[in-house]
């Protein structure tokens, strides 16, 4: 374990600009003209969610956080596969 | 010497999402969005959970980070392939300056959901 006030400030600045970039995203799941915009969007937010949860391990020294990432990118993965089919085989009205 | 390196590592794959983020928003059409955010953010996890691994320095540890890198790396591209086809089989535009469309007249929606759009029409 290699611990150093430095790399947890490293850890905790990542976090902010990682915040950033999911309000960006975020702003295209709003914004998103079609449907599939809004999926893409959806799945970069759970991403850098994945992300942002190994920033929070490395920051808070917790190594717990790093199986709740991969919990959320199994998951991700499902629902955006899921997505996919049903924009594929088309949404019953 | 070990801790500059983990920093680099943070703060190269914090940016790369954060270009991830940036391609979202303001890239003209869905795949050139998708071209953005597949892999900047496949290759921002894959750094962030390599300088975790170095930071823990433990076996366990590093094997979990290991699985996760090689499941994202896995699944982002079938994930984005799966989009993109879906996308373009329901006409999703292209920018207007596009230069080719290699799937045209290759790619056909299947029949199934044909009858199921036409059906719920009646």
């Amino acid at each position: 374990m290699e611990t150093s006030p430095l790399i947890v400030q490293a850890a905790w600045l990542g976090t902010t600009i990682l915040a950033a970039g999911m309000f960006l995203a975020f702003v295209r799941l709003v914004l998103g003209p079609s449907l599939p915009d809004r999926v893409l969007a959806f799945d970069a937010l759970a991403i850098m969610g994945v992300g942002a949860l190994v920033l929070v391990a490395i920051a808070t020294g917790h190594a717990l956080f790093l199986d709740v990432a991969l919990a959320l990118a199994l998951i991700t993965f499902i629902g955006t596969v899921a997505l996919a089919i049903s924009l594929e085989r088309g949404i019953s009205k | 010497m070990m801790s500059w390196v983990i920093v680099a590592l943070i703060l190269l794959g914090t940016f790369l999402m954060f270009l991830a983020g940036l391609g979202i928003y303001r890239m003209p059409d869905v795949f050139t969005r998708m071209h953005a955010s597949t892999k900047a953010a496949s290759l921002g996890v894959g750094l962030l959970l390599l300088a975790a691994s170095l930071y823990f320095w433990n076996m366990g540890i590093t094997t979990k980070a290991l699985t996760t890198i090689a499941f994202v790396f896995i699944t982002a591209p079938v994930g984005a392939h799966m989009l993109g086809r879906a996308a373009y089989l329901r006409g999703a535009c292209m920018w207007e300056k596009s230069v080719m469309d290699e799937a045209e007249g290759k790619l056909k929606l299947p029949k199934s959901a044909g009858e199921e759009s036409s059906g719920s029409e009646k």
